[in-house]
């Protein structure tokens, strides 16, 4: 292999004069650290939701629930990314179609909204398994202390159900920001994009490619430590994985 | 107090839990319900506070209807003190905080109010030195114990006791019957599941014998005890107290 390494290439001045290739990495990463909160955030609150849907007794809330998963998790999430990219302004009225084509950054939001929309599903199932896996008689103790069922709720049934979910969802916001590099499609220049920018304007694929994947690797490596801190910290004492 | 008058219970067309299940607690009665497993003792006791639902007959709770679509549930429940077999903690409160939630959040007393409501209560039922720990870090004579002050806390005009020390190692069940027979002779209205026929005899006021969800006998403790009038009751009973 006829290649030319060159490790100093991230510190040489990029052609689009916002600094050195790595600052180009760096502001890549930043928007795929902004892309994946808000989509974490959006599948967090929409997740726990529709998961507490599914474990109602309500018919008509469970069913909601149920279409809403069968939905965003049974399509590919490039595909739902097209579609809401490229195909809704389409399906909306003229003028609607055309704000939305118009809306400054609308990869970003496209890219969030469309992650996190997909991830909420994935968070749902888990919270439903995690409501699911409570002693019956948890919920009936709630009841027969007079809290009503939103109370049960809020004070037993979640605070129980999302320490026990704890760890699935680590990797559930892990996936959030690895699949944020899918949004490239839809031209977001996130961390994936800039390190193909970085290749086509330098040639030197290796170096571009290996920064992006030490600093997804980090980037996961802090939030898998932050969240064991946060387990330990929600644990409680004498309860399954207790201190 | 506790008016129960043809309650009739189906799990399913075929399946009937409860047929035409006629009672009575008057105020500070204690009536122990007896019979073998799978005769619908607790899924009637379940019903007084509308922890399950039934199909046809009326059940009253100090005058207000429980089957009344138009009750104020929470409310009746509050009123309504239950212990389970399982005790059903909440795992993730404080023992203090158990006590505390429902007066809070359901009756609304402020905090202060309601932490020396509870330590009274602990003391009571001998556990004030476990205010501060977490249910899993109990015995389950203890954890029942709790329990049951957490249902005193919300001031209960009956207490319902659903197989309150089933679950417990034998060492453990004498010291939850005392805390219940110290209950009843203060003249607390109380409705018992239990297969402890020594805590019947010593502060029932009546009992009911129950199989295959039928009431098949409902005497005077000295009755039931002295003659059965039923072949099923002599039969459980001579099962039951010959060891």
């Amino acid at each position: 292999m006829n290649y030319n390494w060159n490790w100093k290439i991230f510190f040489e001045p990029n052609p689009m004069g916002t600094g050195t290739y790595l600052d180009m990495l760096l502001s890549g990463l930043a928007l795929t650290i902004k892309t994946a909160l808000l989509a974490w955030v959006i599948a967090l609150a929409v997740g726990s939701i529709v998961g507490v849907l599914r474990t109602l007794p309500s018919r008509g809330a469970y069913w909601f629930g149920f279409c809403w998963v069968e939905f965003f998790r049974n399509m590919p999430l490039l595909v739902q990314l097209f579609l809401w990219f490229f195909v809704l302004p389409e399906m909306l009225p003229r003028a609607a179609g055309l704000w939305l084509k118009q809306l400054p950054n609308a990869p970003f939001w496209t890219a969030a909204i469309g992650v996190g929309l997909f991830m909420s599903a994935r968070v749902a199932v888990q919270l439903q398994a995690g409501i699911g896996s409570l002693p019956r008689g948890q919920r009936m103790a709630a009841t027969a202390l007079g809290l009503t069922t939103v109370q049960g709720y809020r004070y037993v049934l979640l605070p129980m159900a999302f320490r026990i979910i704890l760890p699935p969802l680590t990797s559930e916001f892990l996936n959030t920001i690895k699949n944020t590099a899918v949004a490239i499609t839809i031209g977001l220049i996130e961390l994936t994009g800039q390190a193909r920018s970085m290749q086509e304007f330098s040639f030197q694929v290796f170096e571009a490619f290996t920064a992006a994947t030490i600093l997804y690797l980090l980037t996961n490596a802090i939030v898998v430590t932050a969240m064991r801190f946060l387990e330990r910290y929600v644990a409680i004492p004498g309860y399954i994985t207790g201190k | 107090m506790i008016e129960i008058s043809h309650v009739n219970k189906w799990y399913s067309p075929t399946f009937q839990v409860l047929t035409d299940c006629t009672t009575s607690v008057t105020k500070g009665e204690v009536v122990v319900v007896c019979g073998p497993s799978g005769s619908g003792k607790s899924t009637l006791i379940k019903c007084v506070n509308a922890l399950e639902p039934f199909q046809s007959g009326e059940i009253t709770v100090d005058g207000t209807k429980v089957h009344d679509p138009k009750t104020d549930l929470p409310k009746l429940r509050s009123r309504v003190g239950m212990v389970f077999q399982h005790f059903e903690l909440f795992p993730h409160l404080k023992i203090i905080d158990n006590l505390c939630l429902a007066q809070t959040k359901v009756l609304g007393r402020p905090l202060d109010k309601a932490k020396t409501k509870g330590m009274q209560l602990l003391e009571r039922v001998g556990l004030k030195e476990q205010a501060e720990k977490f249910p899993a870090q109990l015995s389950g004579g203890q954890q029942q114990r709790v329990a049951i002050a957490r249902a005193l806390a919300m001031d209960p005009i009956v207490m319902l006791f659903d197989e309150p020390t089933s679950a417990l190692d034998p060492e453990m069940v004498s010291e939850v019957l005392d805390v219940m027979v110290d209950l009843a002779r203060e003249g607390m209205t109380m409705m018992v599941v239990t297969h402890e026929m020594g805590f019947a005899r010593k502060v029932a006021n009546r009992v009911i014998f129950m199989d295959r969800g039928e009431i098949v006998e409902d005497a005077q403790k000295d009755d039931f005890f002295g003659k059965p009038r039923s072949d099923r009751a002599q039969k459980f009973l001579s099962k039951i107290l010959s060891h």
